[in-house]
């Protein structure tokens, strides 16, 4: 069985400098990824290589998603094979609906994937199911999106999407961000209620504490630009306790 | 030092325009006396070029080249042609006026009279010995302007309405100018007056006929709302895309009258709208609104003077322009406070966003304040469509093209969502939507 999301080797630049230095992942459906490391290490920096953001040059290695050649396609078309990225800083949109992007983005997946559009009172159902079980108000779904949002609110919102379109892989690019505990509380819970064996999860985080709420399968050390260490749900503990310097010389 | 001293010089053909057609203009005597009086400003002026500052970025004799001679009364043909597009356009429920190469065609418009709201056409009012003032019905006097004097000189119909002093019909009335002739122009001027206390909308819409190609529309509106009288005013212009659309609105606003207008210019290749409002009474308030929405080669200018004459009156103007490939958006605001003006309120926001690199949008502000206590702001900004909204849409599934096109129609939404009427408002948004479609 091949893996669902395969880095080889990967060699990211920005602007002249390189971030990523031969950087290897593998991660199979079903499994939960954390990813940790201090600032700088290129962790955001991967998130946005494997969504497709625009002003990353790729100089060496690939990525694999379901076998196929991640890095030749569109950002659209890898959010329609199933890749989501959850945004650290989702932004704000003024004048877009929220509803109205929903449906946009839920109907413009769908259609690539060959699949018939949603009808409105099917759309409406399913949203109002999700927004619920993540106390999402129905009046915030009708704002632009995520403007006048709080923090909470937005990841909610992000969770939100996660849930509507099904995607394959999730990459949450710390969630926790700006979040307080409870607020941390309920958008964990949403992530975790999509956790299955058909779907996997690489959560970045600069710090354990999100991993009490999202217990990973693997967590993997990233320093300089590389995986430094991988382990069990326990090297994540073990970091809280000792710190990231320790891999520093490693990295180097 | 030697200056060379610049004449506007107008060739052989120009005059031509006026010789030709003089006989076939509607009304005698002091009509003709007027058209002619005009016909001579306008010969004297010539077209406005860069170096007359109101017309600086929108320089007709480089666009405009030539008048093009004017369009002949439509025939059968032609009031086929237009039923094609009239039955596509149809507003909802609209009482509608339409006008085919500048004459009025009765066979296409709603004719049947509504309480409160009285129907006319220029030319048989220009026609009419027994109206005295009837050459005033071309006089112009709150601005002076080549082309407002051509437009005079050269009216062939138009519509002259009236709304009586508490009316409140419940159809709006659409005027639609329909092109069917290729490199004619067409002239017209309508009139619409709203008594006191009364409440109308009036719909302007500019298209043509499928296949039309290098006409000129010349058009000039003259509006009065009396005191306490609510007008809607909206203009939709999607003229052909070789085409060209001259046109003026000239307002006079009463005492505690509301004003509120929305022009959309998605048509046309060379585009000119120049509204003059004056507030001529207290508690007064207007919105002038607008949207351009352009690509390919086209040049859209919307330019507003705002005359705040009385104390106590609010003014709000907000223009967004979308701009692709290597077209060209101009907006001029200006405000005008006079000195017994105290307690004005004028505001002007004006957006830019440009799809490319050879787009241009050029926006001039201008405020004259001779008040000391008032309130007046404007402010401009020019940009690209913001990258992380792109990718963050493109991240979620929507491919680039319709990203960009949710993020025009939000950026042109809240010049939209000022138009009050839910049905207007729809209208508008379908015409932007359309836009986007054709954009691809």
């Amino acid at each position: 069985m091949s893996a669902l999301l395969e880095v080889r080797n990967l060699q990211v630049r920005v602007e002249e400098r390189e971030i990523l230095h031969g950087l290897s992942l593998t991660v199979n459906k079903g499994e939960v990824h954390a990813i940790m490391g201090p600032n700088g290490s290129g962790k955001s920096t991967l998130s946005h290589v494997v969504a497709g953001k625009p002003g990353y040059e790729v100089t060496g290695g690939e990525i694999l998603f379901k076998g196929e050649d991640l890095l030749k396609m569109d950002p659209d078309e890898r959010a329609a094979k199933g890749v989501f990225l959850a945004f650290q800083y989702p932004v704000e949109i003024p004048g877009v609906a929220t509803m109205t992007f929903l449906r946009t983005a839920l109907n413009a997946q769908r259609k690539a994937r060959g699949e018939s559009e949603y009808s409105t009172p099917d759309f409406l159902k399913k949203v109002r199911e999700v927004a619920a079980s993540l106390n999402i108000p129905q009046e915030m779904l009708r704002r632009g999106v995520n403007v006048g949002f709080s923090g909470g609110e937005k990841k909610r919102n992000e969770v939100l999407q996660m849930a509507l379109f099904e995607p394959s892989l999730c990459i949450l690019d710390e969630m926790d961000s700006g979040l307080d505990i409870d607020a941390l509380r309920i958008a964990a819970d949403g992530v975790n209620a999509l956790r299955s064996s058909e779907r996997a999860m690489v959560v970045i985080t600069h710090y354990q504490r999100l991993l009490n709420y999202i217990v990973p399968d693997f967590v993997h050390v990233m320093s300089k630009g590389r995986v430094v260490k991988s382990g069990g749900k326990e090297l994540a503990l073990e970091l809280e306790e000792s710190g990231y310097a320790q891999f520093e010389d490693q990295a180097a | 030092m030697n200056l060379a001293l610049v004449k506007p010089t107008m060739d052989g053909a120009a005059s031509d325009v006026f010789t030709v057609a003089r006989d076939r203009l509607p009304g005698k005597g002091p009509v003709a006396e007027v058209r002619q009086a005009a016909f001579d400003d306008f010969i004297q002026k010539g077209l406005p070029h860069r170096r007359i500052e109101e017309w600086k970025y929108t320089d007709l004799r480089v666009l405009l080249r030539e008048v093009a001679p004017l369009a002949a009364a439509p025939d059968q043909a032609a009031l086929d042609r237009a039923k094609e597009v009239v039955t596509s356009l149809d507003v909802n429920g609209a009482h509608r006026l339409v006008l085919v190469d500048g004459t009025f065609a009765p066979q296409l418009s709603d004719t049947t009279s509504e309480s409160g709201v009285t129907v006319q056409t220029l030319r048989a009012m220009l026609e009419n010995a027994d109206i005295a003032a009837r050459a005033d019905l071309l006089r112009t006097s709150v601005a002076s302007d080549a082309m407002i004097s051509l437009n005079a000189a050269m009216a062939t119909d138009g519509v002259v309405i009236d709304v009586a002093e508490n009316a409140a019909p419940g159809k709006p009335i659409h005027i639609v100018h329909i092109a069917t002739q290729s490199k004619a122009a067409a002239f017209t001027r309508s009139l619409v007056k709203v008594a006191n206390g009364a409440r109308a909308t009036l719909i302007e819409s500019f298209v043509a006929a499928d296949g039309t190609a290098g006409y000129q529309a010349h058009d000039s509106v003259v509006l009065w709302a009396g005191n306490g009288a609510d007008v809607q005013h909206i203009r939709l212009v999607e003229d052909a895309r070789d085409a060209a659309n001259i046109a003026t609105a000239i307002v006079t606003l009463g005492e505690r009258t509301q004003y509120r207008a929305f022009n959309l210019t998605s048509g046309g290749a060379v585009c000119r709208y120049q509204a003059f409002l004056r507030f001529g009474g207290q508690n007064t308030h207007a919105d002038v609104n607008g949207v351009s929405l352009l690509n390919g080669r086209q040049h859209a200018d919307t330019t507003l003077v705002l005359d705040h004459a009385v104390p106590h009156c609010t003014s709000n103007e907000v223009f967004r322009a979308v701009v692709d490939d290597s077209a060209h958006s101009v907006f001029q605001g200006r405000i005008n406070v006079h000195p017994d003006a105290q307690k004005t309120d004028a505001r002007m926001m004006t957006r830019a966003l440009l799809l490319s690199d050879e787009a241009e949008a050029d926006n001039k502000p201008e405020l004259e304040i001779f008040a000391d206590d008032v309130q007046c702001g404007h402010g401009a900004t020019t940009g690209a469509l913001d990258d992380s909204l792109l990718f963050y849409l493109r991240a979620r599934g929507l491919p680039e093209k319709e990203a960009q096109a949710l993020l025009i129609q939000a950026f042109v939404g809240e010049a939209m969502e000022s138009i009050a009427d839910e049905a207007l408002r729809d209208v508008a948004i379908a015409t932007a939507e359309r836009w986007l479609a054709a954009r691809g």
